[in-house]
Formats: structure tokens, sequence, C-alpha cells
């Protein structure tokens, strides 16, 4: 009997699909069948078409446009140059750090790819014509293609238009306490130093950026169709830049195509597009191609660090100090928290108890493109993992201790939490060793020590990479993080129907996260409505409360919580109904799976699908009417989540090419709300660590020519190289966030980048071999082997 | 990614290729597989008035034997050479070639004399030619050439097709040996163009001795290499360990690698070394172990 009850329990568990439950995802069956819908499918009547024009130089004065040719090829409608931007106020727009950029260049061109007319005709067709035909006078200038040439005495000022900017610094910002940084390296045994690079990549999501701007003429209604990770941010903020009414603006994002980041800024071509619909009455598409998006939208990464851990007699960590130097291209256009220049950065101090801490950072403008944008990360979190990841890996090797050991030794233990940082953050909770020793045992690790010793004495090269991050997602609180002032909070407006059934309005806004599915879920363990009956919307400004949108891990964190408090609310006038059915009193009523009862009397119960109902046709004196409500969740801390990642590598010596044996990867995001969905942003996030570590990288040559502008050149992972993974759990719920999640989208690409690079490392460094940066190509690691005079 | 206009025409027989290549030279561009003409369309690095289009064309596909050569038809896909298992132990360098040719998609489509007449220095199908010593069957309005695969790679994109001519045929000579081959190649990631890559083909007399030896190297010059020198360091001997690392430096030699984003021209060299000397091992393993 007893078994017969376990099966029945977990058989409605499963009907209801609440936490815990691998649902199948309920958007698929769209995708699978090809019925997305996204912002390039959207065609209205009268509907144009946009074409970039963009500077072939990365720094050139202009000197003149002629659109004489273009305007003359039939189909043709405009031709917009920056002149024309400039009598309306819009050449320029602000950045969400603060700068300005240009929506279509005027004075001079800044970097390859850089927007500096737009053509608009009939036809695509046309449009691609007809810019072919746009002619530029362009007067070259030197090409800065480096931060360190650009803040080297006597460089060409890039931003020569913007008053007092005498050079091409953009920011010094520091964290932490230098003096007590200073104190422990005076008293230091041991210090250990890095340098390394973490190179610009591209998130280069499948669907490129793109948009259809719908301005009537007649009502004044804007109607922009656009590839938004935050559509209500992005309303607000067109209503500043281009001074529309808010309430007319309805920014509508679509599915898409993925994001990782790439959607969080506004483009000039959205700018463009819109103005374009406004002055000519028509709606207007621009969509990008492959070389728009990865040559002029928003980056990632590009981070020069070096720094040093000072190490006391005992092997602790007792100082940390970083400097990093960041090539923020051509406009200060970083997607972050306004307070913070380097985002997040100063998490550096990772999954280690070190009490003192000290990071300076710089940045400055190159010739490149701007908009560094958190590649699948929180703000720059995943630079500062890579940073600390690397350095402990040097630590280890120059003392000769094992890489898990030293770990070990210096982890935040589990007691600890919250624990305050040096750097100033309060980590919610953890539990560091037991995820390192899961992945040690999922591993064997011990037997693959001993492979690795017989190999080393063959002459074989193999090694084993550990990484142990800490993520911080999920920002707000929105007193401490803003997006150019607009506090990071997020809500959710739940409403049931009279039948039971539910829409679940969100601010924020999937791109392939598996949101209808996970928040719905949410939804079923709080109120007890079935998921499958709980239909989720976002991404219509019109019909969704206002949030911040999707990026940094934060829907699970922040929209997830909002989730469950309006579901707890609604549960809440629940109780006040089911007492008025029962005729009880309500501090009588008990509420457990979407059943209500009077106490002690367990087996008579009113459904949430009865109380919804009465909520419509059944009401106590004095009740509202309906079972709707709103919330806006403003998060007490942020989360943070961990894990540790273990890579296992063969090199050939011939050719320095690294085969990825092994992935272990052991996440801890707290309570998962979805294990499928879970594991399947884990796979896509290591498959893009992955793709980081060893092919991902946007170059330019020394004039300024991007390298990797098309995926010929930038090299994003097929299923045939990528490695298999696998993967294993702890949870440590968070303390703050009401069912205790953390975000997970994010962890695999912050943590496991140094997995790999450390593997490498490993299997290099009896031979002196201690950095080799990012991505490591087969020509590099063969270099590497060559300085050494290993060969084949 | 939007093309230039341009005139298309699928003629259904060769002659009227023929008279009109005769006609728009330089103007036209002859459409096989399309795998890489089309991209070049799209990015408009090519803008030809008139693609001809040969898919409608009869008798160009197929792989037969006579006459003691393997007969590959111009328009043959690599998929077909791929799946032409029965060239196993005759002609191991094309079977090893085939599959790592781009990816899935492209070699349904791609075809072999097209890439061969494209002569994109990274394309494999040079390197293999030169190892085997094809030679390409090539027409014109009113007459017929037999080009040998030495000498027709002149540069980048760059052969001894004329404009008016086109590919029908690719013959590769098969002797009375034992022979072995393979194909080697250095990618970044599948569907990648070579960043380096080495053909090998080995026949053994019956001495055991290298009756003759054939070595292509691609993407590691202007064009697909015929690595001579090497080819004859091994002719007549007896293929020791030391006779191929020999070679296989020699093969080194001849590559003119240039440096670019897949590494240093020393690195290419030194790849192209070793891919070599891996193959000899492989094809003379392959050799010793095949019926005469």
């Amino acid at each position: 009997m007893a078994v017969e009850t376990a099966e029945a329990t977990e058989a409605a568990r499963q009907a209801m699909g609440g936490i815990g439950v691998s649902l199948a995802r309920k958007e698929d069956a769209r995708f699978i069948h090809g019925q997305g819908h996204y912002v390039d499918d959207v065609v209205l009547p009268g509907m144009l078409h946009m074409v970039i024009v963009r500077s072939p130089h990365a720094h050139a004065r202009i000197k003149g446009i002629d659109s004489t040719a273009a305007m003359a090829i039939p189909g043709v409608v405009a031709v917009v140059t920056g002149e024309l931007l400039a009598q309306h106020k819009l050449a320029w727009m602000p950045t969400l750090s603060g700068d300005t950029q240009a929506v279509l260049a005027t004075d001079k061109v800044r970097f390859q790819g850089q927007e500096v007319a737009c053509v608009i005709a009939e036809t695509k067709y046309i449009a691609e014509d007809a810019a072919a035909l746009v002619s530029v006078d362009y007067e070259p200038l030197q090409a800065i293609t480096s931060p360190q040439q650009a803040i080297a005495p006597g460089a060409i000022v890039i931003r020569d238009e913007k008053e007092g900017q005498t050079d091409n610094k953009i920011y010094h910002w520091e964290a932490g306490d230098k003096d007590a940084t200073d104190a422990a390296f005076a008293r230091a045994a041991k210090v250990v130093s890095l340098e390394t690079f973490y190179p610009r990549c591209h998130p280069a999501p499948l669907e490129t950026c793109g948009c259809v701007a719908d301005l009537d003429p007649v009502t004044g209604n804007a109607t922009i169709y656009m590839t938004s990770q935050a559509p209500h941010a992005h309303r607000t903020l067109f209503a500043i830049v281009a001074g529309l009414p808010e309430e007319k603006i309805r920014i509508i994002s679509p599915d898409l195509g993925g994001g990782f980041g790439n959607k969080v800024p506004i483009y000039p071509g959205y700018v463009v597009a819109t103005a374009a619909s406004l002055l000519i009455g028509r709606p207007v598409k621009w969509i990008e191609d492959r070389t728009d998006n990865l040559i002029s939208t928003g980056f990632a990464r590009d981070y020069y660090m070096d720094g040093s851990v000072a190490i006391d007699e005992n092997g602790k960590f007792i100082g940390l100090r970083v400097n990093l130097l960041s090539d923020n291209g051509a406009f200060f256009a970083d997607a972050q928290p306004s307070k913070f220049k380097a985002g997040l950065f100063h998490i550096v101090t990772g999954s280690y108890d070190i009490p003192a801490a000290h990071i300076v950072a710089n940045g400055a403008y190159t010739n490149k493109a701007p908009g560094g944008v958190a590649y699948r990360c929180s703000f720059r979190v995943t630079e500062a993992s890579y940073f600390i990841e690397r350095l402990v890996e040097s630590a280890a090797v120059e003392l000769g201790q094992d890489p898990v050991t030293i770990r070990l030794n210096n982890f935040i233990q589990p007691e600890a939490f919250p624990y305050q940082s040096a750097s100033g953050f309060e980590y919610d909770s953890g539990d560091y060793p037991r995820a390192m020793q899961v992945a040690l045992d999922m591993l064997g690790y011990d037997e693959l020590r001993k492979e690795q010793a017989e190999k080393r004495a063959k002459g074989e090269l193999m090694g084993i990479g550990v990484a142990s991050f800490t993520e911080v997602v999920g920002a707000g609180k929105g007193k401490d993080y803003d997006i150019a002032g607009l506090r990071m909070f997020d809500s959710a407006e739940l409403r049931v129907h009279p039948t039971g059934k539910a829409i679940l309005k969100l601010g924020v806004k999937s791109q392939g996260q598996g949101h209808e599915t996970t928040f719905a879920q949410i939804v079923a363990e709080e109120l007890g409505i079935p998921a499958s009956d709980v239909e989720v919307r976002e991404g219509d400004t019109d019909n969704t409360p206002f949030g911040l949108g999707t990026y940094a891990s934060r829907s699970t964190p922040v929209g997830g919580a909002a989730t469950a408090m309006v579901s707890r609310k609604l549960r809440d006038k629940g109780k006040l109904i089911a007492a008025h059915l029962f005729e009880a009193d309500v501090a009588d009523i008990e509420f457990a799976r979407g059943k209500y009862n009077v106490k002690g009397s367990p087996d008579n119960v009113k459904t949430i699908q009865d109380i919804a109902f009465a909520a419509y046709t059944n009401l106590p004196d004095g009740l509202e009417a309906g079972l709707e409500g709103v919330t806006y969740y403003d998060p007490p801390n942020m989360t943070y989540p961990f894990g540790t990642y273990l890579v296992v590598v063969d090199i050939d010596k011939g050719t320095g090419q690294v085969k990825v044996r092994r992935v272990v990867a052991v996440d801890d995001c707290g309570v998962r709300i979805n294990p499928m969905i879970v594991e399947g942003q884990i796979h896509g996030g290591l498959t893009e660590g992955f793709a980081i570590a060893f092919m991902e990288l946007i170059t330019f040559d020394d004039e300024g020519n991007c390298i990797g502008s098309n995926f010929m050149d930038y090299l994003i992972p097929t299923a045939w190289e990528t490695p298999r993974f696998e993967l294993g759990q702890t949870v440590t719920p968070s303390p703050h966030h009401p069912i205790g999640a953390k975000g997970i989208g994010e962890s695999a690409t912050v943590g496991s980048p140094a997995a790999f690079v450390n593997a490498v490392i490993d299997a290099l460094s009896h031979l002196g071999i201690t950095n080799i940066d990012m991505p490591l190509t087969s020509d590099k690691v063969w270099a590497a082997l060559r300085s050494k005079g290993v060969t084949e | 990614m939007f093309p230039a206009a341009f005139d298309y025409i699928a003629p259904g027989a060769l002659d009227e290729v023929l008279s009109l290549l005769g006609q728009h030279g330089d103007d036209a561009k002859v459409l096989a597989g399309g795998q890489s003409l089309i991209p070049l369309l799209k990015l408009r690095f090519a803008a030809p008035v008139i693609v001809i289009d040969i898919g409608r064309v009869d008798g160009l596909e197929g792989i037969s034997r006579e006459n003691g050569h393997v007969r590959i038809g111009a328009r043959t896909r690599h998929r077909d050479v791929e799946s032409a298992t029965d060239l196993r132990g005759t002609l191991d360098v094309l079977l090893d070639a085939a599959p790592l040719i781009s990816d899935p998609l492209i070699r349904n489509m791609g075809t072999v004399g097209g890439s061969i007449c494209h002569a994109d220095p990274a394309g494999d199908w040079g390197a293999v030619m030169l190892a085997v010593g094809a030679e390409f069957v090539v027409k014109s309005a009113g007459e017929e050439r037999v080009l040998p695969a030495a000498g027709f790679f002149q540069g980048p994109f760059t052969t001894g097709l004329q404009s008016n001519e086109v590919m029908t045929e690719i013959r590769i000579p098969v002797g009375s040996g034992k022979s072995g081959g393979t194909y080697l190649k250095l990618e970044r990631k599948v569907g990648d163009f070579a960043s380096v890559a080495a053909a090998v083909h080995i026949v053994l007399g019956g001495d055991g001795r290298v009756a003759s030896a054939g070595i292509g190297l691609c993407a590691v010059g202007a064009h697909s290499i015929k690595a001579t020198a090497a080819e004859a360091a091994l002719v007549g001997q007896e293929p020791t360990d030391d006779v191929i690392a020999a070679a296989a430096r020699l093969a080194g030699d001849a590559a003119e690698p240039k440096a670019d984003i897949r590494g240093s021209a020393e690195y290419k060299r030194d790849v192209a070394r070793v891919f070599v000397q891996r193959g000899l091992h492989t094809a003379i393993d392959r050799a010793q172990g095949a019926a005469a």
C-alpha cells in the first residue's frame, strides 16, 4: 500500500508539473514545427527595407557623402545620412554606460563597420544594390587597435568630438581596500602573479538583430517589433532617445533566436528604422546579416588582466591584487549597472576566503566596435572567474601543490555564509568543498592523475583542469543596481480565469531559456494550478508589466521570485474565498498543493479551480471580484551560484591539437525548477565556454580590419567538435529567494573556460609553460611546445 | 547576403554550354554544385553577367574503371566519392579525403570537378589529384584537351582552364602494384577549410621498394603543391623510418605557407611535415597489407 501511495503522489506531482519536474518544454512544439515567429517573419502592408552602409575604415574623417547614384535606382525611397539625423537631433544617442554613440557618423568613422548611411527601398535587393552605390569620401586616419596603444602618450584622440576629452581614457575605477591589501602582500610568504588576456569574442546569436518599425502617421502610434532582451527598458529609452511619447510606443519582442547579451543594447539600426518610418510614414524593416551582427553589435570581454595573490606560510591566500585594462571600442556602450564601470568584475576573489583585495580598472577607447555586453554572463563575472581560477592554477604550480588541494585549503567554508567578501559582496550561500568532492568522485580524479604520470613518463601530454567558480547573478537590489537609472527589479502579473486556467505575464523575456515552461511550474508549485494550464506571456510592452528583462541570469532570481510572490498573493486571497465557501474562519483555512481545507477536515477540500470560479461567481461581501495580481520584486541581494568543473585533455605534440576527453560539471544553482531545462542550460553554457576557450575570436589587423566577420572566420562549434558533458549537482538553496533558486543560464560559460585552459596548462606546466591566452588554437599550443623544444 | 542581378541559364546539352561559354567568356560563370559560387555571389565577391547551370547536362556524373583508369565525371558529388568504397585499396586517398570535405550538406551538393576548377588553395581535391597523378579532360566548342594535374593549379583560383572551357572528367591512372594512401587534414572545426592538409599515395613494387610516390599539399601555398623532391626521395627506396622522415622533411620544405589567423608559416610547414610523415607510414602499411 505504501508503495502505491508513493507512486500516486509521484504521478500527481508529475501531472501538476511543479518544482523539480522535468516537464517537456511547452514552447518546443512550435519551434520543432517551424512555427516560431521571429522579427524577420513580420511582414506589414507597404513595408520598406533598410540596409546600412558601413565604414570600410577603422578610423577616417568623412569628407562627403554622395547618394545621387543610389537615389537614382528605381525603388529607392530614401538615403538617410548623419547630417539628416542631426537636423532631428538624432545623429548621436546615449549609451547604457553614460557615453554617447553615433547613430550615423557625421564627423568621423571610429570603427570598421560603423553605420554611415541607411538606404531605404521597396525591396531588400534594391536596397542592397543602392547601398553599394552610396559614395563616401574618407580621409583615413591612424587606427588604434589595442588599449595599450590607446593610452600611450601622444596617441591620436578617437573621441575628439567630446568636449574636454584629450586622450583615449574612459574610466578609472577601484574596488576593495588598497591599504589592507598592501599590508597583506607585505607579510606574504609567497606571491604568485599572472598576466593574461581574455580576448574579444561575440555572443553571435543565430538570429541576428533587427526590427520592423511601424509608426502610424495618423495616430502617432509607434509599434516596433524588435529583437530585444529588455523590451520595457527599450521602450523607455526610445521615449528618451527619440522623444516619442512613451504611451504611444509599443515594443514587441517576439520569439528570439538566442540573445546571450547581444540583444540588450539599442543599436543605430533600430533608431534609424524608427526615424525613417516616422519620416516616410510606412513600416521599415531592418534585419542584420551575419557580418553586420559580428562587426558592429555588442561584443564581449576584451579584458587585459594582471594580478597577484599573496600567500602565507600555511598556503592560505591573504591578499589579492588585480589590475585590468579594458578595450571598450569606439564608444563606451557597455551594458551594465550604471554605478559599476567594470561590471561586477570585483567578484574576482571568487570562491576563496581572501581577507584583503584591491582591484584597479581602467578603460580605453579603441577603433573597434563598441558595446561590451555580458556574453552569457552577469556583467564581467566571466572575466573575473577566469582570472582567479587561472591565478589559483598558477599558484598550485608554483607551490608544487595539487590544484584540488590548494582550492580546498582556501575555499570559503560552508559555515561562513552569508559571507562578506573583501570587495564588497555578500555571498548568500554555498558549499564549495562538497561540489568539489562530487566532481572528483564523478571523474575518478586520483586514477587519472596516475594515468597522467604514466603518460608523462612516455612523453605523452595529458592534462586535468580544475575550476571552482562562484557567480554573482540576479541583479538588483534596485537601490544599488540600475540600468540607465531604471532599478533592476522585475515583475509578474498573474490572472486566474473563472475556469481555473491562468495567464502569467512577465517583465523578463525568454530567448530560448524555456520561460513558458519554467515560470508556469512556479505557479503550479505555489498555487496548485497545473503547469499545463498556465500560459506565460512576455515581450509585448502593451500587455506585460514593466521589467528590466532577461540577462545576467536574472529571470529566475528576480522574475521567478516575482512569480512566486504573486502566486502567494492569490493563494492568500483564495483563503478569504475558501473561508466564505466553507463558512469558516480565515485563520482556520489550510492550503496545500492547490487544495484548501478547514483545519481538522483534510478530506473536505475546495480546489484552486473551485476558488477561481467563486472569485467571479460567489464572493464574500466586501471582497473585490477576480483572482489576479501583480508583483514587482526587488531582490534583497543577488544570488551566488557555484560549482566545480573538471576537464581532461590529450594534446597532439605534432600538431598542437587539443582533444577534450572528458568534462565533468557539478553545478549548484540552488533549487532546480525544471531539472531538464537546467541541464540544457548547462549544456549550452559548456558548449559556449568550450568555444571561447578554443575557437571563438574577434580580432583585428593593424589597420583595424575585423577578422572574424563571418562564420567561416568566427568559429562556433558544431555537435561534431563539442565534447560530451557529464553533469552532477549539489543543491544549496538561496536563503533569500522565495523558492531558493539561484539562476543557471550562465554558470557554465562563466566557469568552464578556466577549466579548459587549466587542463591544457596542466598538461604542459612540467615543461615550464604557465600561460597561453585563449583561444587555445592548435598553432598557439604548438608554438608553446616548440619554444620548449618539444616536437614530433 | 543578396547577390547583384545576373542572368541564369540551364542548358540541357553540353554543346549549348560550350557555345554559351564561347559567347560570354569571362562574363560567364559555370554553376555545378554551387557550394563556392553561390556564397561568392551572395557576398558580391563575384558578379557574373550570366550563370550557366550545368546541372541538366547528361553524362557528367559517375565513377567507373576502364583502360587502367578510374574515371570520375566532373559533376560527381563529393558524397558519391565518399561512398565509392570499391576504391579502397586502389585509391585510399580519395576515400579518406572525401569525408573530410566540409560538412555533409556541402558534400551532398558540391562536385569534384567544380572544386578542382574553383582552385581554392585550401580546397581538398587539388592536393589529392596531384598525389594520384590525375588528368583532367576539358572541353570547349570544337576542342578537347587533357591536362595533367601537375601544372594545372597556377595560383589562387587560377588554373589552366580557359574561360571558354568546361571540365568534363577526371582520369586517375591505377597501376597493378600494391598501393596505399591517405589524407590528413587539420581544420579548426568541421566544415572549415584546411589549415594544412596532405595527400599521400604510394605504390610498392614486388621487391617491397617504393615504385611510385605521390604527395600533394593543401593550403600551404598560393595553390595546391606537388612535393616532387619528397616524392623523388622515396622512389626506389625501401620505406624505412629514416627514408620516410627524410621525405617528410622535404615535403615540409616544399610548402610555401603564409602566416594568418590559422598560424605562423613555421607552424604550417611543420604540420605539413608531420602529416606527410604520418601519412607515409599509413600509406605504406596499407600498401604492404594490400593485394597486388
